[in-house]
């Protein structure tokens, strides 16, 4: 067994984009994340990698896609300011279905906004904040070890599906120090990537990258062929934890650092005999839909907790097609919600009044 | 001890984050779970810091704090602020060389130690932090004491190490007094 070490996420992100084997930054500082940059720029150089202060959010994400294009692993991180610049960039990696990894560690708009901790980037994650139908796998970790093993694993279904995986967090996340234990050996696929642009040697015809088709036979095809890949992908990525569901009167749904929040809700509502569960989404694209069929009839009713003004709650509602009533509480701004609000709201759903 | 949550308050400078890095290290090396968050809000720029540190025998939820066990504040601004964070029964420690007034709650225990003063006669005004972490130590047995010194060697830069045996003097002083 390793060591366990106490890091920062931020740094942690880094950590393990280094030991996924990438040895490629792009970006551009922004609280509350910088921190990922400060790593990669003093491990890179000595690994033989490239860290790159760009001159802004769109030169980074357009040197992304360059790397992503020549078939190297790459990564950029951002806040959510920053990730809205960066949104041209992503729909051109989609259409030219490149891999890559792309960290929001969110903070509380709208506009600049705040540096404290939010989730109101879901929308702009998961439904595609760039233009044209595509999408991204979007990772929510709740934990410092989890941002360890879904940032090497983001890289493994990048390059499995040819798409951006993005890791979402926020400053609390980011910013907090927990333990966490590195694996000896990381668990990293290693594709084929016979479509990089790594140059012909006059050995081979050369490769193209683009997203440009101007053809609407030609490119209603290509539209067709990525979305028989992120059906593959809603099929098979789905992932989600649930705790303490069996016989819960409520199911509370949460992503990221409000999960945590939950469970301790859960553990104390317990010695009240208030039976809560919880279901963490931890892709928040592919949504996994499948496990609210399988526990649609469990509770009486739902309840989606969330730093923002209600927007998960959207798809819980989709995958429950009106199965169950499904309530929201959330707190927008940086405020995070306490413990005691969150069981006043389920006590008070409970009750059955009106409002919630 | 199922669960400890302590907030540590004072000026940039005073080795507030390292303080509580060093109580989550020893945390750590005590197999407890420990979350350790340093306020990094726009309060930072007003030159005030405090981080907020869990240690527990269960996972750790929320690492930001809205009460607490533990309170050690480095200046008059942090008690007045997080004075009523502290949950019946929990501790405020103070140093008393930099926060003039004690604490009018009865239902907690109230230390204060001038640890700026005395860390000052060490030689070094920055062993403070060290010496009111010795005091909570000895109060609250939050961490051993082991695991505190060996969360030194983890937590302090190469060139500060040298320090080490002058942090253990500040530690005790603070556990005895």
């Amino acid at each position: 067994m390793a060591e366990k070490v106490l890091m920062k996420g931020n740094e942690v992100i880094a950590e393990a984009a280094i030991r996924a084997g990438c040895k490629h930054y792009f970006g551009y500082p922004i609280t509350p994340q910088t921190e990922i940059a400060h790593y990669m720029a003093k491990k890179l150089p000595e690994i033989g990698g490239v860290f790159v202060q760009a001159e802004s959010e769109i030169a980074a994400i357009n040197m992304v896609y360059g790397a992503a294009a020549a078939g190297i692993r790459v990564i950029t991180s951002s806040s959510s300011p920053g990730i809205s610049l960066k949104q041209e960039g992503l729909s051109y990696i989609a259409g030219a279905e490149l891999p890559c990894v792309v960290v929001n560690i969110v903070r509380c708009g709208p506009g600049l906004g705040g540096i404290l901790p939010a989730q109101c980037d879901y929308f702009q994650a998961v439904k595609g904040g760039g233009h044209g139908d595509y999408r991204m796998v979007v990772f929510s970790p709740s934990s410092v070890q989890e941002l360890y093993e879904l940032t090497v694993e983001a890289f493994n279904v990048a390059d499995r599906y040819r798409i951006t995986s993005m890791i979402m967090g926020d400053g609390m996340l980011g910013q907090m120090m927990e333990a966490v234990e590195f694996k000896d050996e990381e668990n990293i696929e290693t594709v084929e990537k016979d479509w990089a642009l790594t140059g012909t040697r006059m050995k081979r015809e050369h490769n193209i990258i683009t997203s440009v088709n101007v053809n609407p036979y030609e490119l209603e095809k290509i539209n067709e062929g990525l979305q028989a890949k992120y059906k593959k992908i809603v099929e098979n990525e789905q992932r989600v934890e649930i705790y303490n569901c069996k016989d819960a009167d409520v199911i509370i749904v949460a992503h990221g650092t409000v999960a945590r929040i939950i469970k301790n809700v859960i553990e104390t509502l317990k010695h009240e005999g208030i039976r809560v569960g919880l279901i963490r989404p931890i892709t928040l694209w592919p949504f996994p839909t499948e496990i609210f069929e399988k526990y649609a009839s469990v509770p009486k009713m739902f309840l989606t907790v969330e730093l923002s003004a209600g927007q998960m709650v959207e798809d819980v509602r989709l995958a429950l097609n009106g199965k169950k009533p499904v309530y929201f509480y959330g707190r927008m701004g940086g405020m995070i919600p306490t413990q005691k609000e969150i069981m006043d709201k389920i006590k008070s759903i409970l009750r059955g009044d009106r409002d919630g | 001890m199922p669960v400890k949550e302590i907030i540590i308050s004072g000026f940039g400078g005073q080795g507030i984050l390292s303080g509580g890095k060093l109580i989550a290290y020893a945390g750590m090396l005590d197999s407890k779970n420990v979350s350790w968050l340093p306020s990094y809000g726009p309060e930072m720029r007003g030159g005030t810091a405090n981080c907020h540190v869990v240690v527990s025998e269960e996972p750790v939820g929320s690492p930001i704090l809205n009460s607490a066990d533990i309170l050690i504040a480095m200046n008059g601004p942090s008690l007045d602020k997080f004075e009523d964070y502290i949950r019946e029964n929990g501790i405020i420690i103070t140093d008393s060389s930099l926060v003039e007034r004690e604490s009018s709650r009865e239902d907690i225990g109230f230390f204060s130690i001038p640890a700026t003063k005395l860390a000052g006669e060490m030689g070094n005004q920055t062993f403070a932090i060290v010496i009111l972490l010795g005091k909570m130590l000895a109060e609250t047995q939050v961490v051993t004491k082991d695991s505190f010194i060996s969360s030194l060697k983890k937590v302090l830069p190469e060139k500060y190490q040298y320090m080490i045996p002058d942090e253990i003097k500040a530690l005790e002083m603070g556990m005895e007094s």
